[in-house]
C-alpha cells in the first residue's frame, strides 16, 4: 500500500487547483482521474486541443484550462490518468483501478474533486441511441472534433445548450431546431437576483451573446416546451414535443441533445457517510461543508461543483480553499498563514455564488423532468419505468431504499446516478410528502464496478502485519 | 449518426469493431468512434434486450458499454482507442466464457 | 409517561424482520390479534441484506429436525404465504477443492445416514462436474443437499408481509419500542408517545433483541455479525445451485436476474448503535479470491453493489427459541448466526405453539434462552 499526505480525486479545474497548491505547500499529493488527461469535463483534451485550429472554435473559456493544466503538470504531484476510484475506508484507506490493477493507497486527507453531472431527464423514449446528453454533445465535439452528422434537435434550459450550440454552429455544424424547455415567467423570478449578479456581467453579456449569435445563424427556437418524446425503432426516428396544455408537433429527428442543468457528483460523499443537504435552489444534494470544503467527516473535502454547482471559477478556488485547508491540517503552514492566502480565493467564490441564484431562479427546472409519463424508464439499467414506481409508491410509505429493493431501480452498474432524484420525486409526489422527506439511495461501494479478478487480486495472507 | 470534422490522415489506427476493421484516429475515445458506426449502437440491455448506445459520455451512466480485447462491460467513453484494439458488442446479460 | 390509552392486542412482536413477520403470521392466523412493532420499516436489516440461502445442507445436528420440516414447507411456499418467494430448489453443494477436505465431507455423511437423515449426500468430481461444468476442474467432490436451493429475499419479505396483512395483522413500521412496563397481565410497550398493551410480546429483534430483553430485566449474551455480500452485474445463466467449499468462507450463486450474489459469512463491521454497517474490503477480496478459484470465468464479472446487514450471533451459533424462563408473557426467536432464513416458514408453528399452546412438540430444547441469560434468574 502506497502512503501519501494528500489524495485528490478528479483532474478537474478543482483538483488541480488543490494540487498545485498543496505542493506548494510542500505536501506529497497524488491525484488520480478517471480521464485520459487532465482539465475535467469543462476543459476535456485541452492540452492537445487548444494548440490546433479547434482551440478557438471553443473559446477563451476553454483555452484557459491550458495554463492551468500546465501548472498542474509542472506542479509536482503524482498524477495517475485513467484510474477510477471505487471506494475510501476510514482512516483514509482509498482503493483505485487503473490498467485493470487494483491497489490501495492511504493518504492523511482526501479531496474528493469529483465535479458535477447532468440532471438526468428522463422522458418516453429517451434510452434510444441518438438521444444523449448535450454536455455528451458538447465532449464528443472537444475531444473527437466530432458533430452529428445531420442537423442535430436540441432540448433543454441553461447555458449549456446555448455554449454548445454556438460551439457546433462555429465549427460547421448544424442545428435542426432548439426547443427551449424553460418555462415562462422564469426571467421574471430570476431579475430579483439581479443585483448580485451584476459582479459578473461579463457572464450575462455572454449569454446575451450567443442568444443572439443563434438567431443571427437562423436557428429556428420553440419556447416553453413541456413534454418531449423520444421514438423509433432501435433508434432516434422522430421527436415529439408540446408547451404545456398544447398540441403536439412531430419531427424527423436522427440525434437529439438534452440538458436541464446540472447535479453535484455525490455519490462519493454519501457512500463516505458525509452529511448532505437538499439544495431546494438546485433541485439536488450538496455535502454539507465548511469554509475550507471539509465534509462532516474530518480530512475528507469536497472541492468544485461537487460541493454544489457553481461553474469552473469557483471550482478553481474552492479547490484553492481545500488545498490550504489540508497544508494547514498537516502542519505546512500556520493557520493565519492559511488564512491570508485564503482571502483571494473567498473573494473571487464570493462573485462567483453571488451569480449562482439568478442562473438558479432562471434555469429552474421544468416540473415535467421530475414528473415522467408512466411509460418512461426511469432506472435505464434495470429498466423500471415510472409506473411500475408509482404502483409501488402507492403501497405502504416506502422510502427509496425500499422501491430500491422491490423494483430493483438504481441496483444496476450507473448506481443511481441516473434514477435517484427521480425516484425520491416519484414517491413523494405519490405520498404528497417533499422529496427530501424521502432522502437519496443509500450508496453501496464500490463507487465503479471492480471485477471480481480485480479485488481478488487485492487479498492478503491473514496474518500480513 | 456522427461525423468527425477532420481526417486523422497519418495518425490512424486500425480498431477491429465485431471483426470489421475501422479507421480511428490515434488517441481518440472509443465511445465517440462506436458514435461514428453506421449500427449506432454498442450493446443491447439486459432486461429487453434493447439497443443502447452512449448517453452521457463522462463515465456516469454505464450505457456505453462493450467487450475491449475479451474485457467485458467495459466503459468505452472512458477507453482510449488502440491500434489492432478488438471490440464486440455486448448482447443483454454476458455470456461467460472459459 | 403513561399515555392516555395504549392500543391492546393479544400479542405484541418486536421486530418486523422475517422472524417476526413468520410469528405475527402463523399466531393471527390462529386467531390471535397481532401487531408488529417495527423500528424502522419492514425487513430493513438482516432480511433483506440475507443471500435467501434455502439451505438443510451442514446443518448444526441440533437444527436438523426443525430444518428438514421448514424445507418441506419451503417446497409448497405458495400455498403459505401466496408468492413461491422466487425460490428454486436447485440444491446446495458443499465442495471440497482438495482430497484432503474430503474425510470430513465423508464423515458427516455417514454421521447424518447413522441418525436417519438422507439429504446429505456425497458426490465425486464426474458426478460434480455433470452438474456444475462451470467449477473449476481442481475440485474433486462435494457434498449436496439435492432438496435445498435459494429464494429472493424481497419478494419472500413482500410475500409474508402480504400474508400478514392479509391475516389481519396490523404493522406498525417507523415505532421503536423504548419502554416496557408491567400492567396487570399485560406488557405495555412505549415507542415514543404511542403505546400498545399485550400480554404476550415476542422477541424477534434480530441485532437488537439483547436490548430488547435488556427492556423485560433479562439479560442474554449476544454478540453481532455483519455479513459482507456482494452482487454482481446480470450474467447469461451459468450456474443453478448455491455453491459453498470447505475451508474458506464463500456461498456462491447466481440469482434468477443473472447477477452473482456471493457471501458466505466474511464480517465487515457493524455499529449497532447507529445501525450502519461497513464493508471491508480487504477482507472481502477473499470472497473474491475464492469465487475466482472455483468459478475461473467470472474474474473478469463486475461486481455492482457490496453490502453488508446487521444480526445477531450467539456464542453456539444456534438461535434463542423459546419463552423466557424469567418473564411471563415474553417469547424469543432470535440470534440466527447467519443462517435464520430457511428456518423462517416453521418458526412461525414454533411460536405459535409457545404462544398460544405454551408447548410445543417440535424439537427446540437446543435452543432455550437460558443458556445464554445472566443474573439471579439464570436457570
Amino acid at each position: 500500500m502506497s502512503a501519501v499526505d494528500l489524495l485528490i480525486v478528479g483532474a478537474g479545474p478543482a483538483g488541480m487547483a488543490a494540487a498545485v497548491v498543496a505542493r506548494r505547500h510542500g505536501l506529497d499529493v497524488l491525484v488520480v482521474d478517471d480521464q485520459p488527461a487532465p482539465g475535467g469535463q469543462i476543459w476535456r483534451s485541452v492540452e492537445t486541443v487548444a494548440a490546433s485550429p479547434r482551440g478557438a472554435r471553443l473559446g477563451d473559456s476553454y483555452l484557459a484550462g491550458a495554463s492551468r493544466a500546465a501548472a498542474f503538470r509542472s506542479g509536482g504531484a503524482a498524477y495517475e490518468p485513467g484510474a477510477q476510484l471505487w471506494q475510501i475506508e476510514p482512516g483514509f484507506r482509498a482503493f483505485v483501478t487503473s490498467g485493470d490493477k487494483a491497489r490501495t493507497v492511504s493518504a492523511r486527507a482526501v479531496i474528493l474533486a469529483t465535479g458535477a453531472q447532468e440532471r438526468p431527464v428522463p422522458f418516453p423514449g429517451w434510452t434510444l441511441p441518438g438521444v444523449l446528453t448535450v454536455g455528451a454533445g458538447q465532449i464528443l465535439l472537444k475531444t473527437a472534433d466530432q458533430v452529428p452528422e445531420k442537423p442535430v434537435w436540441i432540448a433543454g434550459s441553461g447555458p449549456l445548450p446555448l455554449l454548445y450550440m454556438t460551439q457546433l454552429l462555429a465549427a460547421g455544424g448544424k442545428v435542426a431546431g432548439f426547443l427551449d424547455t424553460t418555462p415562462p415567467g422564469r426571467l421574471g423570478a430570476a431579475l430579483r437576483h439581479l443585483p448580485a449578479a451584476l459582479g459578473k456581467a461579463g457572464d450575462l453579456w455572454k449569454g446575451v451573446a450567443w442568444t443572439l449569435a443563434l438567431k443571427r445563424a437562423g436557428v429556428k427556437t420553440v419556447k416553453h416546451v413541456a413534454e418531449i418524446e423520444a421514438r423509433g425503432e432501435g433508434r432516434l426516428q422522430s421527436l415529439r414535443y408540446r408547451r404545456q396544455g398544447g398540441a403536439w408537433q412531430e419531427t424527423p429527428a436522427e440525434v437529439l441533445l438534452v440538458h436541464e442543468g446540472l447535479v453535484p457528483s455525490i455519490h462519493a460523499p454519501l457512500a463516505l457517510d458525509c452529511k448532505v443537504e437538499w439544495r431546494h435552489d438546485q433541485r439536488c444534494y450538496a455535502p454539507v461543508l465548511d469554509g475550507w470544503g471539509e465534509s462532516s467527516q474530518p480530512g475528507l473535502f469536497v472541492a468544485g461543483d461537487g460541493a454544489g454547482i457553481a461553474g469552473a471559477i469557483a471550482a478553481e478556488h474552492r479547490g484553492t480553499l481545500a488545498g490550504l485547508a489540508v497544508a494547514a491540517r498537516l502542519g505546512k503552514v500556520s493557520a493565519a498563514m492559511a488564512e491570508a492566502e485564503a482571502a483571494p480565493a473567498r473573494k473571487v467564490l464570493e462573485r462567483e455564488l453571488a451569480f449562482r441564484p439568478f442562473l438558479d431562479a432562471l434555469y429552474e427546472p421544468r416540473p415535467q423532468v421530475f414528473a415522467p409519463p408512466d411509460e418512461t424508464v426511469v432506472c435505464r439499467c434495470e429498466e423500471v419505468t415510472a409506473g411500475t414506481l408509482r404502483a409501488r409508491a402507492a403501497v405502504g410509505r416506502p422510502g427509496t431504499n425500499q422501491v430500491k429493493a422491490f423494483t430493483r431501480a438504481g441496483m444496476g452498474p450507473c448506481q443511481g446516478r441516473q434514477c435517484g432524484y427521480t425516484v425520491m420525486h416519484i414517491l413523494g409526489s405519490a405520498q404528497n410528502r417533499p422529496p427530501e422527506a424521502l432522502g437519496f439511495y443509500r450508496i453501496r461501494p464500490p463507487l465503479k464496478p471492480v471485477t471480481l479478478g480485480e479485488l481478488a487480486a487485492l487479498e492478503q495472507p491473514d496474518n500480513a502485519a | 449518426m456522427f461525423r468527425k470534422l477532420h481526417d486523422p490522415g497519418p495518425s490512424a489506427v486500425t480498431v477491429l469493431i465485431d471483426g470489421k476493421a475501422v479507421s480511428a484516429e490515434a488517441g481518440e475515445n472509443l465511445a465517440a468512434l462506436l458514435l461514428r458506426q453506421p449500427e449506432g449502437w454498442n450493446r443491447t440491455s439486459t432486461v429487453s434486450q434493447s439497443p443502447r448506445a452512449p448517453y452521457c459520455m463522462m463515465g456516469v451512466c454505464f450505457e456505453c458499454l462493450a467487450e475491449v480485447d475479451g474485457v467485458g462491460s467495459v466503459q468505452t467513453c472512458l477507453t482510449t482507442v488502440r491500434d489492432g484494439m478488438r471490440v464486440s458488442r455486448q448482447l443483454g446479460r454476458r455470456m461467460l466464457s472459459a | 409517561m403513561t399515555p392516555v390509552s395504549a392500543q391492546g392486542f393479544d400479542v405484541a412482536v418486536i421486530g418486523g424482520g422475517l422472524h417476526g413477520l413468520t410469528a405475527a403470521l402463523s399466531l393471527a392466523r390462529a386467531g390471535r390479534s397481532v401487531v408488529i412493532l417495527e423500528r424502522n420499516w419492514i425487513g430493513r436489516h438482516a432480511s433483506s441484506a440475507t443471500a435467501a440461502g434455502v439451505r438443510t445442507l451442514g446443518r448444526d445436528l441440533a437444527e436438523v429436525p426443525i430444518s428438514l420440516e421448514a424445507m418441506e414447507m419451503w417446497h409448497h411456499i405458495a400455498s403459505i404465504v401466496g408468492d413461491d418467494c422466487g425460490f428454486h430448489a436447485h440444491g446446495q453443494f458443499k465442495v471440497a477443492e482438495f482430497d484432503s477436505h474430503m474425510p470430513a465431507l465423508q464423515e458427516r455423511e455417514v454421521t447424518m445416514r447413522k441418525l436417519g437423515y438422507g439429504h446429505e449426500e456425497m458426490i465425486d468430481a464426474a458426478e460434480l462436474r455433470r452438474l456444475i461444468p462451470s467449477l473449476s476442474p481442481h475440485c474433486v467432490g462435494a457434498l449436496i443437499a439435492r432438496n435445498d436451493g435459494a429464494a429472493d429475499p424481497h419478494r419472500t419479505i413482500a410475500a409474508f408481509r402480504g400474508a400478514c396483512e392479509r391475516a389481519g395483522v396490523t404493522i406498525v413500521e417507523g415505532c421503536g419500542v423504548g419502554a416496557v412496563e408491567r400492567q396487570g397481565d399485560d406488557w405495555l410497550l412505549g415507542c415514543g408517545v404511542r403505546s400498545f398493551r399485550a400480554p404476550a410480546v415476542v422477541n424477534a429483534a434480530g441485532a437488537w433483541a439483547g436490548r430488547v430483553a435488556a427492556l423485560f430485566g433479562e439479560s442474554i449474551e449476544l454478540g453481532v455479525r455483519a455479513s459482507m455480500m456482494m452482487a454482481t452485474e446480470r450474467l447469461a445463466p451459468f450456474l443453478a445451485p448455491v455453491v459453498s467449499v470447505v475451508g474458506r468462507a464463500l456461498s456462491f450463486k447466481q440469482s434468477d436476474q443473472g447477477t452473482l450474489v456471493i457471501g458466505g459469512g466474511l464480517q465487515g463491521a457493524a455499529d449497532i448503535d447507529r445501525q450502519r454497517s461497513t464493508v471491508n474490503f480487504v477482507e472481502l477480496a477473499k470472497g473474491a479470491r475464492a469465487s475466482s478459484d472455483l468459478f475461473p470465468i467470472v474474474q473478469g464479472v463486475r461486481i455492482a453493489r457490496c453490502w453488508t446487514g446487521i444480526e445477531a450471533q450467539t456464542r453456539d451459533h444456534i438461535p434463542v427459541i423459546g419463552a423466557s424462563p424469567q418473564t411471563p408473557g415474553l417469547f424469543h426467536s432470535f440470534g440466527y448466526s447467519g443462517h435464520g432464513f430457511q428456518l423462517v416458514p416453521v418458526l412461525g408453528e414454533i411460536m405459535r405453539d409457545l404462544v398460544v399452546d405454551q408447548k410445543t412438540t417440535r424439537s427446540i430444547a437446543a435452543f432455550a434462552p437460558a443458556r445464554l441469560m445472566q443474573g439471579r434468574h439464570a436457570a
